[in-house]
């Protein structure tokens, strides 16, 4: 019923929230706080970053050497049309991190610390899931590197290449929301990363990321070709190789913007209610 | 209060749960697992909104003013939250920041709160390196780096070895008299004795009792005197010899027999004298304390059992 009350002999009401600008200054710190105590993980965890960067790598040379004989890419190299693909498989399956970070802090209790402290609530989220894209810049750059080294030759110049990586970074923060939301619904984190992958696998291999998408059955090309993973791809492809850019950059930034404006009320909301 | 959890099974944690704490004092809510301890501090610290009912921290609502009320809380649980990846310096930093005190404040707390638990050689290793009584003192010095006027401490010595938990108990006692209220939660009569002003026995989302540790005590029965007998002949004579002693009827179990008394060592020498003059030896002749299983016993007519929490907490 009611009262449990410990009624204060000294009056302290603490510094409660006064004023917006006092409470947007509180909002940047406490999400710098908790991106840079994201990051800091990763710093001390340098064999989980090498590993991590580990399975792209083999991804690349897979289909560079392995099965990329036996795809057929008019036009275009093979290792030239697989970059983009790599690029945007990396980012998507570096956004389990989210998941699994997220279900580490719940299941430790760290969750719990940070609502019962006077701290802007969405910091948690924001600050993981900016971490993340920090992370997935490194990723880009590495694999960047990793493509140059096995012959990929972007065709179109820098600024290109930049904005083409840009949208590959803006959809990857896209899809950690998405990834904020598994992991937030998940009992702990083993079971956030097995609960990741049934989303992850059809968004990057039923996709244009690997194989061109005329090669695949009619009733599997309408979704292999406008489901988010294969526009951004195209995309970036169209950037990087020359094509026409337009109607694909849109169409990517289209799906980004409403993965956003779908997943961050989403992750919000069960962090809310996830008791 | 009253908070149900939904889902497979339905669990009524909270169950019209109401007390009241005097300020500077430490006030303990006592009940095995799943009794609701846990449910009552979370919604104490905002963490939780409660169903029904309402509840105050200071006089600041904890569902209305919750913002006011994190200002003025801490909070150390029984699973240490702090950040594995982080050092101990770095986890109470991070924390004085989200508690938004400045930047010289920050670094003065996390000095002074390392010295005062121990950890100023270990400050700058990385959690790994630490012990669990180790992550203990730091997790409560994580809930004091905003000088809360108000502690809740969840189970805070449940898993510790017993150095580690008189070492913490210390602790907490010079908060208390420095002026913290401290509202705790523990399995352990012996821990509730010792720092708890005031109880409140939980259970199954209830207060079935309260009072001080003494009263309650007095009402449960006082002691529990036993004697181990060498055979089950000798302990059905001392059954019926020791059910002189007082009110309270002897039980036996096996070849021993258990008897509560009110005033133990008075019992106990009438107890001996009463075997001696039947030539009866013990074996073992033991006056204790009663535990939680005997508080809960005598509350409720059955064991404390450990039903598991509606949601991990």
């Amino acid at each position: 019923m009611t009262t449990a009350a410990a009624t204060a002999a000294s009056p302290n009401p603490g510094p409660g929230p006064d004023g917006f600008a006092t409470r947007a200054r509180w909002a940047v710190s406490d999400t710098l706080t908790l991106t840079r105590r994201n990051l800091l993980a990763l710093v001390r965890l340098p064999e989980a970053v090498f590993f991590s960067a580990v399975q792209p790598i083999m991804f690349v040379l897979l289909f560079r050497y392995v099965f990329g004989g036996a795809i057929h890419t008019p036009g275009v190299s093979y290792v030239n049309y697989l970059m983009p693909g790599i690029f945007v498989q990396t980012v998507a399956f570096g956004a389990v991190s989210t998941s699994i970070g997220l279900a580490e802090d719940l299941q430790k209790g760290l969750i719990e610390r940070f609502r019962a402290l006077p701290m802007t609530r969405s910091a948690v989220l924001i600050g993981r899931t900016l971490a993340d894209l920090v992370r997935n810049v490194f990723t880009v750059v590495i694999m960047t590197a990793v493509g140059f080294l096995v012959g990929f030759r972007p065709t179109t110049g820098v600024l290109p290449y930049l904005v083409g990586v840009g949208l590959i970074l803006l959809f990857s923060y896209a899809l950690s929301w998405g990834f904020a939301v598994i992991g937030l619904s998940a009992p702990n984190s083993e079971t956030a990363q097995v609960m990741s992958f049934p989303v992850l696998f059809p968004l990057t291999f039923i996709s244009s990321a690997f194989v061109p998408v005329a090669q695949m059955p009619s009733w599997l090309r309408g979704f292999a070709t406008y489901q988010p993973v294969s526009v951004t791809v195209s995309a970036c492809r169209a950037l990087l190789l020359g094509g026409s850019t337009a109607s694909w950059v849109v169409q990517s930034v289209a799906w980004t913007v409403g993965l956003l404006v779908v997943l961050i009320p989403l992750a919000s909301w069960r962090y809310r209610h996830r008791t | 209060m009253e908070k149900t959890f939904a889902g497979k099974h339905e669990v009524r944690a909270l169950d019209g749960v109401s007390f009241a704490v005097e300020p500077g004092t430490v006030f303990g809510l006592l009940g095995p697992n799943g009794s609701g301890k846990t449910t009552a501090v979370r919604v104490l610290t905002t963490i939780l909104k409660p169903d029904r009912g309402a509840a105050r921290v200071l006089g600041h609502d904890v569902v209305r003013q919750a913002a006011v009320v994190r200002s003025v809380i801490g909070l150390a649980g029984q699973y240490a939250a702090v950040d594995e990846n982080l050092t101990g310096r770095e986890n109470l930093r991070m924390v004085g920041n989200l508690n938004h005190l400045d930047r010289p404040t920050v670094a003065r707390r996390t000095m002074e709160l390392l010295e005062q638990f121990n950890l100023a050689d270990a400050g700058d290793r990385p959690l790994k390196t630490y012990s669990g009584g180790m992550r203990r003192r730091l997790d409560l010095a994580a809930a004091l780096v905003g000088h809360p006027p108000v502690l809740f401490l969840d189970e805070p010595t449940t898993g510790l070895d017993p150095q580690s938990r008189n070492d913490l108990w210390e602790v907490i006692e010079n908060l208390v008299s420095e002026g913290t209220t401290v509202l705790l939660t523990t399995q352990y009569l012996e821990e509730a004795d010792r720092l708890a002003g005031t109880l409140a026995v939980i259970d199954h989302g209830r207060v079935i009792a309260e009072g001080t540790p003494k009263e309650l005590k007095a009402n449960l029965g006082a002691t529990v005197l036993e004697v181990g007998l060498s055979s089950s002949h000798e302990a059905e004579r001392t059954a019926v010899l020791l059910d002189t002693l007082g009110p309270h009827h002897p039980a036996m179990n096996g070849t021993v027999v258990e008897v509560t008394v009110d005033d133990g060592p008075r019992s106990a020498m009438e107890g001996l004298r009463a075997l001696d003059s039947e030539g009866i030896v013990p074996t073992g002749f033991t006056l204790r304390e009663p535990s939680l299983d005997d508080v809960f016993l005598s509350l409720t007519g059955r064991r404390a059992e450990n039903e598991n929490e509606g949601t991990p907490a």
